[in-house]
């Protein structure tokens, strides 16, 4: 089946199987490793990425679910060549030992900053209790989130 | 790496045109929805269908939370297509009935709501699905439409067997419908083992109180083999009387008499009917503080 996904805003059209799941479309037609690929079985969340905005987890996801649909990776969170508020704050925070789990934090991160600029500690370890760090870094993780919001609001203000 | 088997996928344009598609490739067809218990499922090949047929498209008349007159009164419907995270973030759903709030946080994780939907979990009929329970307490009715036209089941009668249910193969669940009445309180308890795991035993109350009598008691039960994921006989002994901690203790007991729990990885039975009992309490006793 011909399926057209944008991914980072660049349209993507390849020949697929519809058993293909979004994670190895992403991977292997695309060539896009920084989505990773763990447990699965939607325990994990490390191969999460953004459909139309919602973070899910691509592992349990077709690709051909996300045809004409637009889907963002952790390679599309920089901007210009700056880095999003979030990935700066797990550079500052040493938000990440191993890395594995780190773009699915950093997605779904962003996706909580975007709908909660000031979140309170329990709402950051609620919004990432779908994500599993398996060198089990959360004390830094969810200090490296407040880094970028506060950053964000500062830049705001 | 878990790979499903080959099948055919088509995309449905509206329900009647899913409806038209389960025709055509019969009973191995399956709808799919959030896909997150259909394809794990598949990558399992603990089920193996010869087409999907996607409804992810429908939010447009799948997709809605809102309440609606109904005769004399008013009923909440909630779209089979609605998301977890949907229903949670629907004030309109959970101001009138906290049972969805209580439920909603604790059901998988904020990744995986994003994607579940209210109709998936309920044509899941897993054993241990939080929203039976949910809807079976609220006394709500499935709306449910095929090739000679809508019609309604009540919740009760829904769930046939684990993995089971009455919706037939060219048949869609559409919506949800739950009555609303003044005087009402609800709750939802619900021991995990882990955050984002399934329940080793859950259960919702929603109790209406008039004249300082109960009126209406629904009592809602899940993982613990309780047929229907309810307890008519606990629901029979409250309505009537006033409510009050005595009588929700009786009501747990009765309550768990008549579970059937089993043993698995998540606990013994007797634990599992232990908790049938006083998470049955505390619930009801929540939601008697919320009328
Ligand atoms: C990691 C994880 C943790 C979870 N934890 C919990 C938990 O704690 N509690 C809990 O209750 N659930 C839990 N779930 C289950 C989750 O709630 C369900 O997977 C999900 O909501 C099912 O909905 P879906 O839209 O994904 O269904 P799908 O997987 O798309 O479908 C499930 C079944 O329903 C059928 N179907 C779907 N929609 C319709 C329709 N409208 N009409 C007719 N048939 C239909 C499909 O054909 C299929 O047979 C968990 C799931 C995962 C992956
Ligand atoms: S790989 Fe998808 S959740 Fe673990
Ligand atoms: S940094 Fe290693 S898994 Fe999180």
């Amino acid at each position: 089946m011909r399926v057209t996904v944008t991914v980072n805003g660049q349209p993507h059209t390849r020949e697929v199987e519809p058993r293909l799941l979004l994670v190895h479309f992403l991977r292997d037609e695309l060539g896009l490793t920084g989505t990773h690929w763990g447990c699965d079985t939607s325990n994990c969340g490390v191969c999460t990425v953004r459909l139309d905005g919602v973070p899910v987890k691509s592992c349990t996801v077709l690709a051909v679910m996300a045809d004409g649909h637009e889907v963002t990776t952790v390679e599309g969170l920089e901007r210009d060549g700056e880095l999003d508020a979030v990935q700066k704050g797990f550079v500052e925070c040493h938000g990440l030992q191993c890395g594995f789990c780190t773009p699915g934090m950093l997605l779904t991160a962003r996706w909580l900053l975007d709908r909660d600029p000031d979140p309170d500690e329990a709402t950051i370890r609620e919004a990432i209790s779908g994500q599993l760090c398996r060198c089990t870094g959360y004390e830094n993780i969810v200090r490296s989130i407040k880094w970028a919001a506060a950053a964000e609001q500062e830049a705001r203000s | 790496m878990q790979v499903p088997a080959t099948f055919a996928y088509e995309r449905a344009d509206s329900v009647p045109h899913a409806i038209a598609l389960l025709e055509r490739y019969g009973p191995d067809a399956r709808i799919v929805a959030g896909g997150h218990s259909l394809i794990p499922m598949m990558k399992l090949r603990l089920a193996q269908p010869e087409a999907l047929i996607d409804i992810n498209g429908l939010a447009g008349e799948l997709g809605r939370v809102a309440i609606e007159r109904e005769g004399e009164g008013e009923e909440l419907a909630i779209g089979a297509l609605v998301r977890h995270a949907e229903l949670l973030d629907s004030t309109a759903a959970t101001d009138l009935f906290p049972i969805f709030r209580d439920a909603e946080r604790v059901i998988a994780d904020p990744i995986v709501r994003n994607r579940g939907t209210v109709g998936g979990s309920l044509c899941q009929a897993d054993p241990s699905e939080d929203l039976a329970a949910v809807f079976a307490a609220l006394g709500a009715t499935a709306v449910i439409q095929g090739p000679g036209g809508v019609r309604t089941v009540p919740i009760r009668e829904f769930h046939r067997g684990p993995y089971e249910t009455a919706v037939e193969p060219n048949e869609l669940l559409i919506q949800l419908r739950v009555p609303v009445r003044p005087g009402t309180g609800s709750a939802y308890e619900k021991v995990e083992r882990r955050v984002g795991d399934w329940p080793v035993a859950a259960a919702g109350a929603v109790l209406t109180v008039e004249d300082g009598v109960i009126t209406s008691a629904g009592i809602g039960l899940t993982a613990v083999g309780a047929e229907g994921f309810h307890a008519p006989e606990a629901e029979e002994l409250l309505t009537g009387r006033p409510p009050g901690a005595e009588a929700f203790a009786e009501a747990g007991r009765v309550a768990a008499e008549h579970c059937e729990p089993h043993a698995d990885q998540r606990g013994p039975a007797d634990y599992k009917r232990h908790l049938a009992a006083e998470l049955t309490r505390r619930a009801l006793t929540t939601a008697a503080g919320r009328i």
